[in-house]
């Protein structure tokens, strides 16, 4: 009886732990790169120099056709922009503003407590304009995708020949991490496309590198705020256990238990 | 002062009151001088770490309404709001969020242990249905809360779970309509799962009450699953077991909290950050971890209705435990067959959660069928036999008797008699 429960028990366990693996690839994509991040890890803070390159490059490049409805300019202060340059960020783009006393709609210069402009003023309206592709919204892109910042990393760097005999449909590219590997969105980068003003070269995978960790910071502006006093309240949590260990043991010395 | 109650208590003020509303005096005799078992282990924290993270969900939750907004349109928006713009939102919302999966956690452990040391029986029926009247809530909050967000996820969920209710043969199509406030999940669902939401969890709080009320009738059950003989087996509830169980709360927020500040969203779905959008289905609809061997349960049945009713009852068969174990023995400790067993169902149930992550494919159609008939199996044919067949180990005659034989060999019982209450 028991030996039998036994290999029962066994059997199940290594059904288990012997299928998972083997349903997880599917044919024809590569395993997602494996970037170091300085976000990731336990500690892992945030690049700020990288993640402002990596705004210059969502400004000029992805901010053309994708939204970020989440962010404020005012929020760039999380990246380490000054006041004076948000201000002059935020000035540079014409946003919606409200009414005039005519009742019409205006548009003027935006504040640094605008929302981030979208580049179309609804999604039939980007339908219509992007070959009936809608790019999806930023904010939260690296928390909305399984492998987060290294898929987002492999998307933007994924653009390879298509295999002998693969047919890639007029208005499609073909990416070998983009499930399905057609992509209604065309290699957005390529060498040089931007000028960092701090000398960076601009390599593909160096923009690549710097937009998914700005990306990164979009999704999760708390993150760096979060681990450091995860560091603290943690600590201060495995102290206290210890020492209400101590005093259990000290309560219950005299009783047989 | 003439009354019917006589306060003990020497601190005027305490006496003030307690001559009124005798809360001290009844805070004292359940929490204070309360006889409670002196041989419990570690299992016996999860109804504190239960009860303490009900009062922290609600606390947080109670925060998280003041800024969200239960509608389709900004619903969505609102909770990155309280990520992003409210003061310390991000960390009310990562401790509700992850807090959700310790109460599970933590309320199946607190099972679990209920099942290991027989802790249904008698007198302890009502105890243990009460419990089980907690989970189902529980669950039903849960549900109710993760589509709050009105992610992609938070939708499809709602979407499949309401519709289960449409395999019940003619009501069914009504009673889905009744639910949603309409033809599909939309604003009117998103408001009154708002609503439940913020309702279900004083439900728990009244049946809690109960719960704990039946406890201090019936007394603890402990490990020894033996009744108490005499003062000798028990110790008062403070300062022995606030003080164990202030150990278990410790070490319990510590995870949580590791959780909330390093992995937030370890246990979150990436679909959930993706606003909900009726016109794209998600490939591939997965409830939250707890929720998962009720799933695959329900997809091991080839037949809607069939599975909707091997789900439910996979809950409500729990009702039915204190009658459907046979055995007079509590504790597992004194059924070596029932304690191989319990390990085999915990591990069936665990397989079947497994099950219900992965797409009803290939091989894990079978092996969720497998594990669903034996879940079944163990309730239905396998706790009443185990009462006719198993030969349980000798009792020992009482806890403390138990417990100082422990040390060195047989002790004479006189030993045992010595009271235990300090001060």
């Amino acid at each position: 009886m028991m030996r039998a429960l036994r290999s029962l028990l066994a059997a199940l366990l290594f059904a288990v732990v012997a299928a998972g693996p083997a349903l997880a690839q599917d044919a024809g994509t590569p395993p997602l790169p494996n970037e170091q991040w300085s976000f990731s890890g336990l500690f892992g803070g945030l690049n700020l120099a990288a993640a402002q390159r990596g705004f210059w490059v969502y400004y000029n490049v992805c901010s053309n056709c994708h939204s970020m409805h989440q962010l404020h300019y005012r929020d760039l202060a999380g990246i380490g922009l000054t006041p004076k340059q948000i201000k002059a960020i935020a000035a540079s783009v014409t946003v919606p503003k409200g009414l005039n006393s005519q009742g019409e709609p205006v548009t003027g210069p935006a504040t640094p407590a605008s929302q981030f402009k979208s580049p179309f003023p609804n999604d039939v309206a980007a339908r219509a304009a992007l070959n009936g592709a809608l790019p999806p919204d930023l904010s939260l892109i690296v928390n909305a995708r399984e492998g987060g910042p290294n898929y987002v990393y492999g998307i933007l760097t994924g653009f390879v020949k298509p295999p002998a005999g693969f047919k890639v449909p007029a208005g499609k590219y073909y990416n070998e991490y983009f499930p399905g590997h057609l992509i209604a969105m065309p290699p957005p980068l390529h060498d040089g496309l931007v000028t960092y003003a701090d000398g960076t070269k601009a390599t593909i995978p160096q923009m690549a590198h710097d937009v998914v960790t700005f990306l990164y910071w979009t999704a999760n502006p708390e993150a760096v705020e979060r681990k450091q006093m995860g560091v603290r309240v943690v600590l201060f949590l495995v102290l206290l256990t210890g020492l209400t260990y101590a005093l259990k043991r000290k309560v219950w010395a005299d009783v047989h238990h | 002062m003439a009354g019917l109650h006589k306060s003990q208590f020497q601190n005027p003020l305490l006496n003030w009151i307690d001559s009124r509303l005798p809360i001290p005096s009844l805070m004292y005799k359940e929490y204070a001088a309360f006889p409670t078992p002196k041989n419990f282990n570690y299992f016996w924290n999860f109804g504190a770490l239960a009860m303490v993270t009900l009062v922290i969900m609600m606390a947080t939750g109670i925060f998280l309404a003041m800024n969200y907004q239960p509608n389709t349109a900004l619903a969505f928006g609102s909770v990155q709001h309280i990520m992003r713009d409210v003061n310390y939102g991000w960390l009310i919302r990562y401790v509700h969020q992850n807090g959700a999966s310790m109460f599970f956690i933590v309320t199946f452990i607190h099972i679990f242990r209920g099942m290991y040391y027989g802790s249904y029986k008698a007198p302890r029926e009502l105890l243990w249905i009460l419990g089980v009247v907690i989970l189902l809530l529980m669950m039903a909050t849960a549900f109710m809360g993760y589509v709050l967000p009105w992610g992609q996820m938070s939708y499809w969920g709602a979407t499949v779970i309401t519709n289960l209710f449409s395999a019940f043969p003619v009501v069914g199509h009504s009673i889905v309509t009744w639910l949603w406030g309409g033809f599909s999940v939309s604003n009117p669902t998103l408001n009154r799962f708002f609503s439940l939401h913020y309702l279900l969890p004083f439900v728990i709080v009244a049946v809690v009450f109960l719960h704990v009320w039946a406890l201090h009738i019936t007394g603890s059950n402990n490990p020894l699953g033996i009744d108490v003989k005499g003062p000798q087996d028990t110790v008062p509830f403070h300062p022995y077991y606030t003080i164990k169980d202030s150990v278990g709360i410790c070490a319990f927020l510590a995870v949580w909290a590791f959780l909330v500040f390093f992995t937030p969203n370890l246990l979150a779905d990436p679909n959930n950050f993706i606003h909900a959008n009726p016109l794209q289905t998600p490939n591939d609809i997965v409830p939250e971890w707890y929720f998962l061997p009720f799933y695959a349960i329900l997809r091991s049945v080839p037949n809607k209705l069939g599975g909707v009713c091997a789900m439910f009852g996979s809950i409500l068969v729990l009702f039915f435990l204190p009658w459907l174990d046979t055995c007079k023995v509590r504790s597992a400790r004194f059924r070596p067959m029932y304690r191989m067993l319990i390990w085999v169902w915990v591990l069936a149930t665990v397989v079947l959660g497994v099950v219900g992550a992965h797409k009803p494919l290939g091989f894990w159609v079978p092996l969720g069928r497998l594990c669903t008939i034996y879940y079944f199996f163990h309730f239905l044919v396998l706790m009443p036999l185990l009462g006719v067949i198993e030969k349980t180990r000798p009792l020992p005659d009482s806890i403390s008797q138990a417990v100082l034989g422990k040390g060195g060999g047989p002790v004479p019982s006189g030993a045992a008699a010595k009271p235990m209450e300090k001060a």
